[in-house]
């Protein structure tokens, strides 16, 4: 077996393990707690290792020979009249990136979740659940066509409403794990229109048959959809970007996921931070050259457009929400729905190689804040509002540092933290491309810093506010060791994507990774790099100005002179009935349950009580009471007329003319018997002779 | 040559004085004695028409061959029965050998 091989079969077993594991961990081990979660971290270790193992390996290859040459394989599956739906694997410079980071995060979290699970009564269960969420994710990255990354897609759909209703004895957490699986439906159902459509178009699903060919794309391009004035590659990728609403939770979709954070913390983390939610960044990173095509001809096509759109909105109204949070995870669940808008805007904007990038920066430094969120939360013994915490920096110090890294990372802290990088690369496109989008996301980047500064002040600067806090405690080190981890790679994994051109660091970057790795390694997924943008100081300066600021101002409203025991937010009174609004989210789920929820609740009472009840069950009744009448009627004709006229009657009958019969006839001697043969002997002889044996 | 008629009349006059005698007489011994005249009469049928009809093969012959042996075994059999019917019930009547019936 040469390495091909060798790769090609180790992609198809990544995702094998953890579903083992969950097959194992359901059907038998449940009872065992240790060896539930040994089984799930064993599994999930050794789809970390084939990860690893083939992502290194390509990338010893190179990103222009692996997009020449990917490591692809498939079987026919669900084969129909002379069509196969093709199964298989496909590794290309972004899949194999996205190996990368998951496999990480997802290692990180099982481990972590030892700690923070311990003495939860469904603990197996737990490990059961994460493990098929990760064959869910493992199984979507390496999938090589668009139906089988939907399969995966809802596995993970499934497993996130099962671990969001974790705890289902709160009814605020099957509640929201109900939000969440409806409202992601709405995004997936479009999804699936749009796959179907794009089957109907293509005849393939194949990424490699429709992303890698440019006669198709060209075909899907100028080939008029069924809605006037958009291509079937416009209205296709409007379409699957609508399962990227859903999934990655942006505008209108996106209030499940703050309701998500009911789950435990590593769920949260692995699942509504760094790779679920992702996912949905990831499909359209994927489909990028579908989504963009025909962008030569135009300033954007349809589905950038509306990525440019729904994305820079909701950078900043997420960011706008989150300011205004006193949950330590609701914070972070708006940081992610703003910085997943970061990549879908830059999306937007053509910056694909940039959306990668924070794509993995951000799976690194949101997994640490969350899990550095849940390890606050267990030290602090269950107390999620920021506003009852304070003083934990002394009380838990490797929770606070590694979470200021984090906090770092997602504000954009300049040189020493991944985050800036990838985010000053979506900044620099956008304001290279489209100045409305690079002010709208600036102003993000500034709302985030500020957040993110306002959170580390109120969780671990001042002095406790409660009782928890003060009794606070470091957690053990299955959770600080993951946390210690993704900190380093949440503060060095941006070296690998620093421009060429950047001053001094740019020069360290070409001495240690030739160059800008990142940008030439994935930009070879659409075949050749795009040329990297010139270094331009401008954008460059606006956002690490707009970084410090925001965390200069979030330090000296909350930071200079922490908040005591009892006293309310200063942004509460300089902000008035603004901050009402942002505390109460927009009064979005409000507007959706009076719009949506109450009239398909009345619809679904008038449907139950009108039309279920009186109308169809009327007729049903009806029916049933038709049938019963009719039954009366034939046990009466059956009992008296049948039986006991006919049946009865004949069987009577039959009987009495047997008697009579039997005792003229059956004499019981010979001779009797002989007289009858005889007669009918000469009768039939008789008849013969008349009327056949005579005639010549 | 006597006609073929004559000995179908005869053999006709035999069978029905065979057919009486198994009817009408009680003693089985009797009844068994008028199977045997029937089968006569049939025997006397079938050299007739051999005889008249194609004499050149001995078919006629052989018949009334198988005729005499089946007829005597029936009539072995049939006089077995009577002696162990007899042993039973003490009588060769049978009137009162009724048993026959359902």
């Amino acid at each position: 077996m040469d390495l091909r091989q060798l790769l090609e079969l180790l992609t198809v077993l990544i995702p094998l393990p953890p579903f083992l594991a969950f097959a194992f961990i359901v059907l038998f081990f449940n009872r065992w707690k240790r060896l539930s979660h040994s089984i799930a971290i064993g599994a999930m270790a050794l789809s970390f290792l084939m990860a690893q193992f083939v992502f290194w390996t390509v990338v010893g290859w190179g990103g222009e020979a692996l997009y020449e040459h990917p490591v692809a394989v498939s079987i026919p599956w669900l084969p129909s009249a002379d069509v196969a739906l093709e199964m298989g694997v496909f590794v290309d410079p972004l899949t194999a990136v996205t190996l990368f980071f998951v496999s990480i995060t997802c290692l990180a979290i099982f481990i972590y979740s030892v700690g923070y699970m311990h003495g939860d009564p469904r603990y197996s269960r737990f490990f059961a659940y994460i493990s098929l969420f990760a064959t869910g994710m493992l199984g979507l990255t390496v999938s090589d066509n668009l139906l089988m990354l939907f399969i995966f897609w809802e596995i993970m759909g499934l497993c996130s409403y099962l671990l969001i209703g974790f705890w289902f004895e709160k009814p605020s957490a099957y509640r929201a794990a109900i939000k969440a699986f409806l409202t992601t439906r709405i995004g997936d159902v479009i999804m699936l229109i749009g796959i179907a459509y794009l089957y109907t178009q293509t005849g393939t699903l194949s990424f490699d048959a429709i992303l890698r060919n440019e006669e198709v794309l060209h075909e899907l391009a100028i080939t008029p959809s069924v809605i006037p004035t958009l291509s079937v590659a416009a209205a296709v990728g409007l379409l699957i970007f609508a399962g990227t609403v859903g999934k990655s939770a942006q505008f209108p979709l996106h209030v499940w996921l703050p309701d998500a954070m009911e789950g435990p913390t590593p769920v949260s983390a692995m699942i509504h931070a760094a790779t679920m939610v992702s996912a949905g960044v990831y499909l359209v990173v994927r489909m990028f050259p579908l989504l963009a095509v025909g962008l030569e001809h135009a300033a954007g096509t349809p589905p950038m457009v509306a990525m440019a759109v729904i994305g820079t909105f909701s950078a900043v109204f997420a960011a706008t929400i989150a300011v205004a949070q006193n949950d330590i995870k609701r914070v972070l669940a708006y940081s992610t729905i703003s910085q997943l808008a970061y990549m879908v805007a830059a999306l937007g904007i053509g910056a694909y190689i940039a959306a990668a990038f924070h794509l993995v920066t951000h799976a690194f430094f949101k997994a640490l804040l969350f899990l550095g969120s849940g390890s606050v939360i267990i030290g602090a013994h269950h107390e999620q509002d920021m506003m009852k915490m304070g003083g934990l920096a002394k009380r838990m110090p490797v929770t606070f540092w590694t979470f200021l890294i984090g906090g770092l990372a997602l504000s954009g802290f300049p040189i020493i933290t991944a985050g800036f990088w990838s985010k000053d690369e979506i900044l620099a496109h956008a304001w290279a491309h489209n100045p409305t989008v690079f002010w709208a996301l600036a102003a993000g980047a500034l709302l985030t810093a500020f957040y993110t500064m306002r959170q580390i002040c109120l969780t671990f600067l001042g002095e406790p506010r409660s009782h928890h806090a003060e009794h606070a405690h470091e957690t053990p080190w299955v959770m600080t060791g993951p946390l210690v981890m993704l900190a380093l790679f949440a503060l060095f994994f941006g070296f690998v994507g620093v421009p060429e051109d950047f001053p001094v660091i740019g020069e360290v970057g070409k001495a240690l990774f030739h160059g800008n790795w990142f940008h030439h390694f994935v930009g070879a997924t659409l075949g050749e790099a795009p040329e990297a943008l010139p270094f331009n100081p401008i954008p460059v300066s606006i956002s690490v100005g707009a970084a410090l600021l925001g965390l200069l101002v979030g330090w000296l409203v909350y930071g200079r002179q922490p908040l005591a025991e009892g006293q309310t937010d200063p942004l509460v009174r300089w902000l008035g009935p603004v901050h009402t609004v942002l505390r109460n989210k927009y009064y979005i789920d409000e507007f959706y349950g009076l719009v949506i929820i109450r009239p398909t609740f009345w619809l679904a009472k008038a449907a139950y009580e009108w039309i279920d009840r009186g109308l169809i069950d009327g007729i049903l009744h009806g029916l049933a009471r038709l049938g019963e009448l009719w039954g009366i009627l034939n046990r009466w004709v059956h009992r008296y007329i049948i039986d006991g006229g006919m049946v009865d009657g004949s069987a009577k009958l039959v009987g009495a003319i047997g008697r009579e019969f039997r005792q003229a006839l059956q004499t019981g001697q010979v001779q009797h018997y002989l007289i009858s043969v005889l007669f009918f002997l000469c009768t039939f002889a008789l008849l013969y002779l008349l009327y056949l044996g005579v005639t010549p | 040559m006597i006609p073929l008629s004559w000995y179908l009349i005869l053999a006709a006059a035999l069978f029905c004085i065979g057919t009486y005698g198994v009817l009408a007489r009680r003693n089985a011994i009797a009844i068994l004695m008028g199977v045997e005249l029937m089968l006569n009469a049939v025997i006397l049928n079938l050299l007739a028409f051999w005889r008249y009809g194609e004499p050149t093969t001995a078919v006629g012959q052989a018949f009334a061959a198988f005729v005499y042996a089946v007829a005597a075994a029936e009539v072995a059999v049939g006089l077995a029965l009577i002696v162990v019917i007899y042993r039973s019930r003490r009588t060769t009547d049978i009137d009162q050998i009724n048993l026959l019936k359902w």
